[in-house]
């Protein structure tokens, strides 16, 4: 199993009622199926993902996240999963409220822009950073809303969304204590499961 | 004609008869005392009588959905396209069953029929059916074929109606519904067509209230008239546009009334060649059972009450394009689904060509059709 997806797949009871926002190939859901007994749906906006979903026997519903979710029920879900999606949302804010309203937990994964090699590239070249894990230059990137771990924290501090575990992770979803010590210095990838 | 058949073609086919002697009682309260089923299959049914799938047609359609009735055939059955030898629905894979709807014009018991009661043609008194009729009568040709469960139900336009109904009616006899450029029920647009269509049929002094059989005639002006307005909801602005555009058949205008534009010919073709080949007494029974059909409404209009008796897999499908039934209408059917917790794929096919992309094989379309009866097959017996 992917390293990412065995982290959030220990936050997922089994024969919940997931809904995983942009889920891609469906790789999530399909694991959550096998291991997890879970039913639900996949949103996503891509005809090629859709395509590959189907295909899987993944249930996936064609959607541009961008237009809300306020079609779906209030606590519909057990857990709503966003997997590094957010920071390409218009909305980020309104989006894990609604992951809240809709689910009664929520998992979210994104990058952290934060990362030292983040900080250090701007502050050096006064660029927007490129990098392996942020490989877009900033006219083509999708990600249109850079954001910190903390930036997040505070973001839910305000909204009064409890934070149940945070894992923080390199690149590879491996963690060490120098990670554990400087979270948002030297985490790359963060991975939030939260409630209301 | 086909001076060779493709190799991805189920190649000649010929349709078969299915006669029924237990009265079918109708949703009108009316019944049907005996009637026939004409369909066609492609395929062979597997020994565990698992691969079979219902093909359901739409407004216009008909049981020859594939292949070529004789060597002197020019055109295919009305989804070739998807149906065959490797294609979506593959017939090296799957027993193909496609059937005339009852009150059609194409072999089954219909209003050209001959009824039993009086010994003349139905015409107008024709019960008018409804759409959980047909699926009634589909279920019973299932008996005959030995088909206890589907493999899918499959339709677009009025056949994803009755893959829906199939799935409320019947749960335990699918294991997958497709439901292609469908509605969960007609709007008042959709319904304001019908009449306008129907209106042209009734108001044409060929129609003789229905009985046009008798007086050896037919409505042929009011059913072209139905067919062109129709033929319009099917295309898109686009579409149109980029078939026809302003073009002139003359290259000039003639400052008369006759077809100056190329639209206008296409549509005048279309309608008088569909008013040759089709009855317009099943054109107004069909029209009524789409203007009728609404599964909720039995559920106090909560569709997802309604669709909570479902038990098999779902794929809807809409176009982009598509404004007889937008893909809003089917994302309704989604978000009911969706609610009753059942499961559900849906994609809007991004498709130039209005209502009418349902038929061609475009690409995406195609491997989500196809996708979608593998996973079935993958997934064991619910």
């Amino acid at each position: 199993m992917r390293p990412d997806l065995e982290y959030i797949s220990q936050w997922i009871k089994p024969g919940s009622h997931v809904l995983d926002l942009g889920c891609g190939d469906g790789s999530l859901l399909d694991q959550l199926r096998q291991h997890k007994a879970v039913t639900g749906y996949g949103l996503e906006i891509d005809t090629q993902n859709i395509l590959e979903c189907v295909r899987k026997g993944v249930d996936v519903v064609h959607r541009d996240l961008n237009d809300g979710l306020d079609d779906i029920d209030d606590q519909s879900f057990d857990t709503v999963i966003m997997t590094q999606s957010l920071q390409q949302t218009r909305k980020p804010d309104a989006i894990v409220e609604a992951m809240l309203r809709i689910g009664r937990e929520a998992v979210v994964t994104f990058p952290n822009f934060g990362h030292w090699t983040v900080r250090s590239y701007l502050s050096i070249h006064g660029r927007m950073p490129v990098s392996e894990n942020l490989p877009y230059t900033w006219y083509e990137t999708p990600n249109i809303h850079f954001f910190t771990f903390r930036d997040f924290e505070v973001l839910c501090r305000e909204r009064g969304i409890k934070i149940l575990t945070r894992t923080v992770v390199d690149r590879n979803h491996k963690s060490n204590w120098r990670i554990q010590m400087l979270p948002n210095f030297l985490g790359e990838i963060a991975l939030y499961h939260m409630t209301r | 004609m086909p001076i060779e058949i493709p190799a991805d073609n189920v190649g000649l086919v010929s349709p078969q008869i299915a006669q029924f002697d237990e009265a079918l009682p109708l949703r009108s309260g009316r019944s049907l005392a005996e009637y026939q089923l004409v369909y066609e299959t492609y395929g062979t049914l597997n020994a565990g009588r698992s691969n079979a799938i219902l093909i359901c047609h739409a407004l216009s359609g008909n049981h020859h959905a594939a292949g070529y009735l004789s060597m002197e055939d020019r055109k295919p059955g009305w989804w070739d396209a998807c149906i065959g030898p490797g294609k979506a629905i593959d017939t090296n894979k799957y027993f193909v069953v496609s059937i005339n709807n009852l009150g059609g014009c194409h072999g089954s018991t219909g209003p050209t029929s001959l009824d039993p009661a009086t010994g003349r043609r139905y015409g107008p008194d024709f019960p008018i059916m409804a759409v959980r009729d047909w699926v009634k009568s589909q279920a019973r040709l299932a008996d005959r074929l030995g088909i206890e469960q589907w493999l899918a139900v499959v339709g677009g336009s009025l056949g994803g109606m009755q893959a829906l109904r199939w799935s409320i009616d019947y749960p335990e006899r699918l294991r997958g519904c497709a439901v292609i450029a469908a509605a969960p029920k007609l709007s008042a647009q959709n319904i304001a067509f019908n009449e306008v269509a129907r209106q042209a049929i009734v108001s044409d002094p060929d129609f003789h209230e229905g009985h046009y059989y008798e007086h050896n005639t037919k409505p042929r002006r009011g059913l072209m008239l139905a067919r062109m307005l129709g033929h319009i909801t099917y295309l898109s602005d686009g579409s149109m546009r980029e078939k026809f555009g302003r073009d002139l058949r003359t290259g000039k205008l003639n400052f008369n009334f006759d077809a100056d534009f190329e639209v206008e010919s296409y549509l005048r073709y279309q309608g008088e060649n569909f008013s040759d080949h089709f009855d317009a007494n099943t054109y107004l029974l069909m029209t009524k059972a789409l203007d009728y059909f609404d599964p909720a409404r039995d559920f106090d209009g909560d569709l997802a009450a309604c669709l909570a008796q479902a038990r098999c897999r779902f794929l809807v499908s809409s176009f982009s394009t598509d404004w007889r039934f937008a893909p809003e209408r089917s994302e309704e059917i989604v978000k009911a689904l969706m609610r009753a917790r059942k499961a559900v794929s849906y994609l809007e096919i991004d498709a130039p060509q209005g209502h009418d992309a349902f038929l061609f094989p475009i690409d995406e379309y195609v491997r989500l059709i196809g996708g979608f009866l593998a996973s079935l097959t993958a997934g064991g017996k619910h």
